[in-house]
Order: C-alpha cells, then structure tokens, then sequence
C-alpha cells in the first residue's frame, strides 16, 4: 500500500529518458534550424555592426563613423528625411485606410467587394512602380503638368510620401478591416439602449476598440516607408533619406563603412516600431471575446452615398496609377506619340526576359523553400519546449525589424568574402533566395506558429503513446490541418519575392539579375518605358499567381469541409454563421 | 490488496517528486496499481493528478522517484515504448481523420496486414457501438461519440494499460452519466488496468476500484470508494468526498464526548483529544435522524428549521442547533418522510445523531 515519505529536497534536474532516434533527429533538427538562424540572420547582421566600427581599411575606430555620420549635414540629414517623410505617410495612410475600412465593414456602401479587390493592387507592384507612376503624372514632362501647366515639384519629399501612401494603403487597410471586423454587436446595442448618440458610440466604442489596430497600422507603415528603398530611389531627387543614403555610400561611393553605420542607425527605428507593436499585440487578445456577436450594418443611404464617393475617389486613384503605367508601356514615346507598339516590352537594355523568369523562379523557389524551413522551424519552436526555444523565437521574430538595404548589406560583408567558403554563394541565386526568405520570414514564422498553437497540444503525444514517431504524426496531422496557413504563406513569400527590391538590389550579379532590380536600372537609364513595361510583368505574374492561389485554396476548403465542419446538433444551435 | 502479491503491480510509483520551477507540484508520491485494477486520482485542479498520470505516461519527466510497470523500471524509457493507450480530456481526435482511420492510426505503423487492421478496427467500434459512423469524421460526431473514438483508438493497439486524463469532464451531465457505466463495463470485460484522473468524486464513487485523494501534491488517502467516503481519514477528504456537515466542538473531561454549544455529545470511538481541544465534528447529511428515529437515544438534540431546500427528490434541511439563530447543519429528508414528520420552516425539529456516524477531526484538518 501507499507510504507516505517525509518531505526531503526535490533535486531541480530531472529523471531523464534515454536518448531513442527520435528524441535525436529532434535535437538535430533543431540543431539545423539554430545554424540556419545563425548563419543566415545573427551572424550577418554581427557583421554589420563590426563593420561600422572600422574604417574603409579595416582598422577598429570605434564610433568615428558614428561620430562623422551625425557631424555631416549632408548625411546626417537623411535622419530627419526619414522621419519626416514615415511620420507624414503614416497619418495620411492611416487616416485614409481607416475610413476606407470602416465603409467596407460597417456600412452597406455599394461595391465593397470591388473596392476592397482594386486597394489591393499595390501589394502586387514594387515601391518603385508607385514613384514612377507619379512622376509620369505629376513630373516636370508629367501629363497633370503639361494638362494644368502647374508644376508641384514632385520630385522630393512630396513625391515620396505620395507614392508611399499608395504603396502601403492595402497593408493598413488590411490590419483596420481585421479590427474594425473583430467587434461585438451587444457593445453597440448596450450603448444604444443607454442613449447614446452615434458621435458618442463612436468615440466610446468604436475607437476604443480599433485602438490596438490602429497602432498597428501606425507601425506597420512607419515600417515599411522607413525602410523602403523604391520609391525614394525613382522620385526622391536629391532628398536623401537612410535606405537611398546607403545605396548612394554602397553603390556610388564604395564606401562600406558608411553604409554599415547607417544601416545600424535605421535599424534603431525599426526595431523599436517592432518591439512596440509586439507589447500592444500581446495586449490585444482578449479584446473580443468567443461569445461575441457579429455586428450588422444598418442602411444609412446618406453615409453610403458619402463614403461610396470617397471609396470611389481612392480606389479611382490607386487603378489610375496602374492604368497610366499600362499606356505608358504600351505607346510609342509618352506623351508625343501615342501610337500603340509592344516595343518596349523587347527589355533590350537588360537582357530580354531573363531578370522576369529569375524573379519567377527565385519567387517560386522561395515560396517553396520558405515555407518549409518557416512552418518546420516553427513546429520545432512550438512544439518542444527546449531550453533553444525563447533565442530560436527570438532570432526567427528579428528578421522583421531588417531592413532590406541592411539585410543586403550584412550578406555582402557575409559571403563576399573571398577565400571563404561562404563566398561560394555569392553571385548565385540561392543567395537571392535565401536573402528573400529571411526578409520575409517573420510573418510566415508567426503564421505557422499561430496555426499550430490552434492544434490540440497532445496530437504527438497521441502518436507517441501508440508508439507512432512524430514525423509521421506531423506528415499525416500537422500538415494537412495547417495545409490553408501552408498555402498562404507559400502566396506570401512568393508575392513578396516577386516585388522586392531593397533586400537584393546589393546581391543580384551578372546572370542573376531580377525583375524589380530590372525596373530600377531601367528608369536609372532613362528607359521609363521599359520600366513601365517591366512593372506592368511583374504585376500581371503576382495577379496570376494570386488568382492559381484562389483556386488552389478554394480546392482545398471543399476537400476539407468534411472535417471541419461541425457536427449537426451542435451547427443547429450555432446557426450556420459560424460554419466556414 | 495484500503484502504478499504474486505478481509484481502493473504500475508501481516510488517516491515520485516533480516541481515546476520553483512551484512543487508533487512531493514523493508512491502508490500501486494492481494487474486489472481501476484507479482513480481525484482531487482538486492544481492537486498533481495529471502531472502524475502524465508521469506514468512519459509525457513529463519527474525530479525524483521510480516508475515501474509489471515490475522493471520505465522511468527512462520514453512514451513510445511504455506500453499504454492514452484518452485526454481534449480527445486529441485527429480531425482530418475518419474514425475508422483514428482508430486505426496506432495499429498502422506496427506492420500489421492490412485486412487484420480493418477487422480489429470494426472489433472495437462494435465494443463501443460506433461502427455505423466508421466512415465519419470527429467534427461530425457528439462529443460523448467522440470521446467513444477516443476511447477506442488508445485500446486498438492492445496496450496492458488505459491512462484516462479527465476523459469525461468536456461532456454535458447526461451524456457524462452513461459514459461513466459504459467505461466501467468495458474495463471489466476487458480487465485492462485502468488509471482515470477526475476532479469530479461522484465519477470517482461510481466507477473506482480503489481512489487515490490528493491534495497539493500528496496522498491525501487511497482506498475502496466505501472506504473514502464512510471513513475520510483527514478533514480534507470529508469535505471533498460527498456532502458533509461540520460542526465546530470542544472536548470534553470524559473521554469520548465533546460540548457543541450548550450540548454534549457522544462521538464514534476513537482518539481521545485532550480535553478543551478544539475539534470538528462531521456527520453526512443522510446520516441525521428524524421523525420517529428520533423520538429518543443518545445525542439527541432539538434543533430549528431555518430553511428548507427542494432538491427534487428530497428536501435539504438548514437546522440551528439549541441555541444559535443560524443553520449549521443540513439534513436530506425524502419528500413523503418530509410530510410525515411534518416539517416546517421556523418550527422546532428534534434529532438524533448517532455516536457511531459523528467523525472526530482534530481542527484545522
């Protein structure tokens, strides 16, 4: 029978198991995982750091860089620069996207389907293709300037933040409709029922309960137009800001150190926007609780009519930017001669069609690539809780917070180093994929690990009790409930691969040139045209691609239905709002 | 159970130890199952229940102690090869799987012929009367046919032990009563040693060989359900074994009485506290006698009704003893003994409470 022992000190190790192959092709899973981590994120960007600590002859000066950066009016402006134009294209983007959003969501205005389809379209478009677009329309030869004979100096600041708010309106837009959906109508009856006027309501719940999405927006675009390297390049003129200044040091004065110091100061921005967002996030949870009910839109034919003009003006301008792009790629010479001509698609200065099939293959390859090490390592993340889990979350969370310049930068103080063995990746495509999927890998990582964390936790343990391995558990469990978040971070990366630019712009060499990069030496040259024609590629492959992704995850929603959807007593008392 | 067993237990657990950082979860838990055996763990959530289990399971590693199975030493071998079949309070029902396939998932990978795992397949969806919805998947069962899934899928492969982690907690009071004697049946046919943690002592009553009652990571008792709850060897287990009435008392000069208010009554024998020792005095509800019971005896005494529960079938009585304006008793009365004995609120009620069911706690547990 049972003895009761006296108390004595409970030792802190524990009774180990022994090691079985298993538990082993665990551990060097995670092992190479951790090396990839290592080698392709931590280690590269420790050599950015160094490297701004020496000078152009590779002697330790300290913080001279530093010093001469901030002491430099010509450079040190590019702070400001950035600043100014992220915190400018931030309200405006934010400010629009909102009351974007909250027509689409909480209105009956017509069209929402349409209107939410063309906001869309920059996501599929590089940075630059917004700048050049602008300056066709609003440039010194730009048809609004020869139309209006009024010049406003697109060239700039003003330029900039133009083509940044349409670049980054679909991310902010996306994050509000998250928000402004994420809301529970017995909130509205309640403040109905108490007297509430609709100003009132709206200051009292609605804000409130945007309020964490509203900042995300806020980072997010600050983000992205801090980091961007496109637009500026293209309209920025001689308005310097931190991505163009260290392509200007890099590209046009080789100055290495330079560059790395100024990749270290916009990394301070960056990752302070990321670890912010990060503590809201954490905060936003339970906002919205399980027993929420969706809110119905009521008629307003005044409010619709307002805002449909207002959907109507912004998604008008944002499909005008693509159309103009279009004519321009496909006449003769904008605006002298119209006459239609397929010309400019010949892409005779770069040679032809290789950079848009690199950009595909890189795409695909990334995709592909990505989503495998991303949904895996973050199967091993989540899965096991070893001592390496909180460094792994946190070196796969940091690629978020590189910029693309950076990123690009730290590979060629990586892998451009001759004698190294590293080196035998430089110049090939397998670095332009490994440099899109790091860039890029935070969010898949984040979407798989939410995706898992949805999975009972004792899936393995099923498997391991019935002496089942876990990689079989993972192939015949795991993968095919994940396979919707599976595929859209394959879409995700491809999507995102085929428009970069700041990431590769350093890595691209002879024979492996790409589609963005093409656009950029392109409009450099002169040949806007062929950059239009290019952009307007790279546009059609992303909607393509996005349009095989629909049917792809539409083929798998109905075979899948079977078992997710709920049993019949249980939908009878749910209603069918709830089956997906 | 006895000193002498024959063949060694199927689960033996020494000196189990297991601590969460700096927060202890168990503190040297040793206790046996025999072969065939159905053990529950019941106590309260954060008492180490299913830490334990999972540390028979391999699912969490323990700092100090030994687990045996049928005698040798499995503490270092990992789950995969300790033969068990596991339910979890989630199911953990491969959604992406029909039944037939879930069922069939552990006896797959054991290089069984094709055709041997389909017939053991509908073997044990007959056993729990699920065959027809062999081709269904998890999302289109009832939650008590789901957990008959799981149920069968830990038995397939043939496992000398059944770890039931809650299994019945995510179902609703109806389903959760028939599963209970579904499980006991088939455990008996079967006469696979079974280890069921439950929060829920009535689960525990019902379907138990023996129960192990713990609290804050110690054994609290272990025993025959009849054991725990007509003889709860510690106040915890009376409070949490059954519905119980405690009334506070003192001990009185002559050994084996103690003074409640103005009262001095006779309890079972047992220890004789030193007298003026606080004490807690418990007696279950059924177990105070009234009516014609009560018409005289030992520890009669007269109390008032100061409330009156209807509970359906009987009526739970608040009683003031002699003296007191509050209830500190409560006494289930069946409802034609309730207009038998003609029972009113504010009326007086006089009972008996016989020394052999007043349980003697020293204060403070």
């Amino acid at each position: 029978m049972a003895v009761l022992r006296a108390d004595r000190a409970i030792p802190d190790s524990v009774v180990r198991h022994r090691l079985d192959g298993e538990t082993a092709l665990r551990y060097l899973l995670i092992g190479l995982f951790g090396l990839f981590l290592y080698l392709f994120v931590l280690y590269p960007m420790s050599k950015v750091l160094w490297r701004s600590l020496l000078n152009n002859d590779g002697a330790f000066i300290g913080a001279a860089n530093y010093v001469r950066y901030f002491s430099t009016p010509a450079i040190a402006a590019s702070i400001t620069n950035s600043l100014y134009v992220s915190v400018v294209a931030m309200v405006v983007t934010v400010c629009l996207a909102f009351v974007y959003a909250y027509a689409l969501t909480r209105t009956l205005t017509p069209w929402r389907g349409p209107f939410r389809v063309v906001a869309m379209l920059p996501i599929f478009a590089p940075s630059l293709v917004q700048g050049i677009a602008f300056v066709y329309i609003f440039g010194n030869n730009g048809i609004w300037t020869r139309l209006t004979d009024i010049n406003i100096g697109v060239y700039g600041a003003k330029g900039i933040i133009m083509a940044e708010v349409f670049y980054c309106f679909p991310h902010a837009m996306l994050i509000l409709i998250a928000a402004l959906t994420a809301t529970d109508a017995r909130l509205y009856d309640a403040a109905a029922a108490l007297g509430a006027s609709k100003l009132k309501t709206f200051f009292t719940v609605t804000l409130p309960g945007v309020k964490y999405g509203l900042m995300s927006a806020c980072f997010v675009v600050f983000t992205l137009v801090i980091t961007d390297f496109g637009a500026p390049k293209v309209i920025g003129g001689k308005f310097s800001v931190m991505a163009t200044e260290i392509y200007n040091q890099v590209i046009g004065q080789q100055n290495f150190t330079m560059g790395a110091t100024v990749s270290v100061v916009l990394l301070v921005p960056a990752l302070v926007a990321f670890v912010v967002d990060r503590l809201i996030q954490r905060r936003q949870y339970a906002l919205v609780s399980s027993s929420a009910k969706p809110l119905e839109p009521r008629k307003n034919p005044l409010a619709e009519w307002g805002l449909f003009a207002y959907c109507a003006l912004i998604a008008g301008s944002i499909a005008a930017i693509y159309l103009v792009i279009l004519v321009v790629s496909l006449v003769d010479r904008w605006p002298y001669r119209l006459a239609f001509t397929l010309k400019h698609y010949a892409f005779d200065t770069v040679g032809g069609y290789s950079p848009l099939l690199n950009s595909v293959y890189v795409s695909a390859l990334t995709a592909v690539v990505g989503t495998a090490v991303a949904f895996l390592g973050a199967y091993l993340v989540e899965k096991w809780r070893t001592r390496a889990r909180a460094p792994l979350y946190a070196l796969s969370l940091l690629p978020v917070s590189i910029p693309g310049m950076v990123l690009g930068l730290a590979y060629i103080f990586t892998f451009n180093v001759s004698g190294s063995i590293l080196n035998r990746l430089y110049g090939t495509l397998a670095i332009l994929v490994i440099s899109n999927l790091i860039h890029y890998f935070t969010v898949p990582f984040l979407t798989a690990t939410t995706s898992l964390k949805q999975m009972d936790a004792e899936f393995e343990n099923v498997g391991a009790s019935m002496g089942v391995p876990f990689y079989k558990t993972f192939w015949r469990v795991t993968v095919p409930i994940a396979l919707p978040s599976i595929i859209s971070i394959s879409m995700y990366l491809f999507l995102n691969a085929m428009v970069t630019l700041s990431a590769v712009v350093f890595l691209v060499a002879p024979g492996t040139e790409l589609a963005a990069v093409a656009v950029l030496l392109m409009d450099d040259a002169g040949d806007t045209a062929q950059a239009a024609a290019m952009s307007v590629l790279i546009i059609a492959v992303g909607l393509i691609v996005r349009f095989v992704y629909w049917l792809l995850m539409r083929g798998v929603t109905r075979r899948t239905q079977a078992w997710t959807q709920t049993a019949p007593d249980q939908a009878a008392v749910m209603g069918t709002g709830s089956l997906k | 159970m006895t000193a002498t067993a024959p063949r060694p237990p199927a689960v033996e657990l020494d000196g189990i130890a297991k601590k969460f950082g700096e927060v202890v979860a168990l503190k040297s838990v040793s206790l046996s199952v025999g072969e065939g055996e159905f053990v529950c763990f019941l106590g309260p959530s954060g008492c180490g229940k299913t830490t334990l289990i999972r540390i028979i399971a391999g699912l969490e590693l323990q700092n100090a102690g030994v687990v045996r199975m049928g005698g040798p030493d499995v503490s270092a071998l990992p789950p995969s090869e300790r033969n068990y079949g596991i339910v979890f309070q989630s199911y953990a029902l491969f959604p992406n799987l029909t039944v037939a396939r879930n069922v069939a998932y552990g006896l797959e990978t054991r290089r069984t012929p094709r055709a041997e795992i389909e017939r053991r397949v509908d073997e044990l969806l007959d056993l729990v009367h699920l065959r027809p919805h062999k081709g269904r998947y998890p999302a289109q069962l009832s939650g008590g046919e789901q957990q008959r899934v799981a149920l069968a899928r830990a038995l397939a492969p043939s496992p000398s032990l059944l770890l039931l982690d809650e299994p019945l907690s995510a179902l609703d009071a109806r389903v959760r009563q028939s599963l209970r004697l579904e499980i006991k049946a088939l455990q008996r046919r079967l006469g696979i040693t079974t280890i069921m943690v439950t929060h829920d002592q009535e689960e525990a009553l019902t379907m138990a060989d023996r129960i192990v009652v713990m609290n804050h990571g110690v054994v609290e008792q272990i025993g025959s359900p009849f054991e725990i709850y007509t003889e709860p060897s510690s106040l915890f287990v009376a409070r949490f074994v059954g519905h119980m009435n405690f009334i506070p008392a003192t001990a009185c000069e002559r050994p084996g009485w103690v003074r409640v208010g103005s009262v001095e009554l006779r309890h079972r024998p047992g220890p004789t506290p030193p007298p003026g020792s606080r004490l807690t005095l418990a007696i279950r509800p059924e177990e105070i006698l009234i009516g014609p019971a009560a018409r005289d005896g030992e520890n009669r005494i007269v109390t008032r009704v100061c409330a009156m529960q209807f509970l359906g079938a009987f009526t739970r009585l608040g009683l003031a003893l002699p003296g007191e304006s509050r209830p500190t008793l409560e006494c289930d009365v069946a409802v034609n003994a309730l207009a038998e004995v003609g029972v009113r609120e504010g009326a007086e009620l006089p009972l008996v409470l016989k020394p052999e069911a007043l349980r003697l706690f020293p204060d403070g547990g």
